[in-house]
């Protein structure tokens, strides 16, 4: 089993829920973040008072699949992600060492 | 019954200047007479003079309460809206103990009677549902009940805008002990000096519709004394402090510009012609405000924003609130939108150069707005630019009683809020502690979050 971790641009997030969907993608875990990278902060102004925000509101969409998905999950994401321009964000792929649904008790590949 | 009134202007003084003030020393048989015995109360007036004070609570809470709280950090939102709720119900209070005895009180002897007025209606000893106060109109007169409550939210908001700049940092017990002392030595007085008919700048002629001095100045000037004698926030200003709700700040203005109709509106003290075109200017004045604020944040090649929006808005309600049935409403536009100006260059490029740290802008919108609104009401009365002003009317004097009146206000201001902040000062310290600071006010003063 592999998870996928994607950091995405907010507004790209229903786009990516729908091409995991197709691949058979069962769940995903969405989080609000905030971080920098090569993009560069926004400025913001208030009566004159200007401050530069270094971090960037940004999606953290968390993937658990199959071994065998996991490359095809990260091509779709890659796709549906992608806008061309600076900030469109990264995908990390971990192993994952076990999975349990708490309802049932079912492991690994059963419990995704 | 004492002749209770605001005043229009009254020409045969526009002349006289500041520098003639000990002469009116001499002048308090100058207070007007009992109103005539056939003075009438009309219920359309009492009717409109009643809502109108009702839209001034609005102006406090939610509309004040809710403006200043959005440019606050989140922290310290109940801090902010807390200290603006107590502070105008402390004023309601002393009110009717003796603050409007000593601003419109029976007069005292000898020339104190320029600036104070008598405890003779103290706990409001003699006013009855039968008493009565003057209108603008000879024989037409309100209940004096109505006058008094009216009054009252003038002074409760007043000492409110005073909080813009204290807040996140000042101890609600010394925001309350500082409240009760300024209203004292402070608003009490300059109220009297300018609305009642022994007052220092009634006499004098000073143009004040619905008080550019009384409350805009004054609150604007003692906010920043205040500010300085309190000090500046801690990483104030380089710690971002960016606004937590802008949302809630323009909920607030709205609120703070539909109340300000009973406020200048209804400082017609009748529902006549007066207060209708206190109404217009109070509308287009402010219109232009919000306008001329966004247009000078793209002059200065900022984006125009909503707060800039929002703060034209304000700064368009103070300038217009001496002219607002002192001015044509063209005249109104230019004010606002001078005003606007003004102010957005205030605020975004004076504050930041001289480093002072007015949380809020009471100052730089309430004060300098106030201002540009009393000495632009001196000009914009002349009827040749549409104002209601006599044939011959003369700017040249009109603008120099403007002038003194805007400068006493500000001395009284500030050495009266010096004395009331080192009071304050001694009886329960002025700021918080660093780390209540650190975590916000609301937790640390009140015990409770905004937002949970």
């Amino acid at each position: 089993m592999k998870l996928v971790i994607a950091i995405i641009k907010p507004f790209k997030l229903d786009e990516v829920r729908e091409a995991l969907t197709t691949l058979g993608v069962a769940g995903m875990t969405v989080t609000e973040v905030k971080g920098f990278g090569r993009q560069k902060g926004q400025t913001e102004i208030y009566r004159g008072a200007e401050y530069s925000t270094n971090m960037v509101p940004k999606v953290k969409v968390e993937v658990v699949c199959a071994s065998d998905l996991a490359p095809r999950v990260v091509e779709a994401i890659g796709q549906s992600a992608n806008t061309g321009a600076i900030g469109d964000g990264k995908i990390f792929v971990l192993d994952v060492g076990q999975a349990v649904r708490i309802r049932t008790g079912e492991t690994d590949a059963t419990a995704l | 019954m004492t002749k209770i009134t605001k005043t229009m202007g009254l020409a045969g003084l526009a002349a006289i200047t500041v520098a003639a003030l000990p002469a009116w020393a001499q002048d308090a048989a100058l207070q007007s007479p009992a109103a005539a015995a056939t003075a009438t109360v009309n219920k359309g007036d009492t009717a409109w003079m009643m809502t109108s004070t009702i839209l001034v609570l609005l102006m406090i809470l939610p509309g004040l309460a809710l403006f200043y709280g959005g440019l606050t950090r989140a922290k310290n939102m109940l801090s902010t809206m807390t200290q603006i709720g107590a502070v105008a119900c402390l004023a309601m209070l002393i009110w009717v103990m003796y603050g409007y005895s000593l601003a419109f009180g029976p007069d005292v002897s000898g020339g104190a009677s320029n600036f104070i007025a008598g405890l003779g209606k103290a706990f409001l000893a003699g006013v009855t549902p039968a008493s009565q106060a003057a209108t603008f109109t000879a024989g037409v007169e309100i209940p004096e009940y109505v006058f008094v409550c009216f009054q009252m939210t003038f002074a409760a908001i007043t000492v409110a805008l005073v909080l813009g700049s204290v807040v996140e940092r000042m101890r609600f017990s010394a925001v309350m002990a500082f409240a009760a002392v300024w209203l004292t030595i402070v608003y009490f007085p300059i109220a009297h000096m300018v609305w009642a008919a022994s007052g220092l700048f009634f006499k004098a002629g000073a143009l004040d519709f619905a008080g550019g001095t009384v409350v805009h100045i004054n609150a604007g000037v003692s906010a920043l004394v205040a500010s300085l004698i309190l000090g500046k926030r801690m990483g104030y200003p380089t710690t971002p402090m960016p606004p937590h709700s802008l949302t809630l700040t323009a909920v607030g203005t709205g609120l703070l510009w539909v109340g300000w109709f009973g406020f200048n509106a209804g400082s017609a003290l009748e529902a006549n012609g007066t207060a209708g075109l206190a109404m217009l200017n109070t509308f287009v004045a402010t219109a232009s405000g919000a306008l001329f604020w966004m247009l000078a944040e793209r002059a200065r090649g900022h984006k125009g924003s909503a707060l800039g929006f929002c703060s034209g808005i304000i700064a368009g309600l103070v300038a217009v609130t001496p002219a607002a049935g002192n001015s044509g409403p063209f005249g109104a536009i230019v004010l606002g939108a001078i005003a606007s100006v003004v102010c957005f260059f205030a605020v975004s490029v004076l504050k930041p150069r001289l480093g002072y740290d007015d949380a809020l802008d009471a100052f730089g919108v309430h004060g300098i707005g106030g201002m540009v609104g009393a000495i632009g009401t001196g000009v914009v009365y002349a009827p040749s630019l549409g104002g209601p002003g006599a044939a011959d009317y003369d700017m040249g004097g009109k603008l120099l009683v403007q002038i003194g009146a805007v400068l006493a206000t500000i001395v009284w201001a500030a050495i009266g809020t010096a004395v009331a902040m080192y009071v304050a000062k001694a009886l329960t310290g002025l700021r918080v502690a660093p780390e209540v600071e650190q975590e916000g006010l609301d937790l640390g003063e009140h015990g409770e979050r905004a937002y949970n």
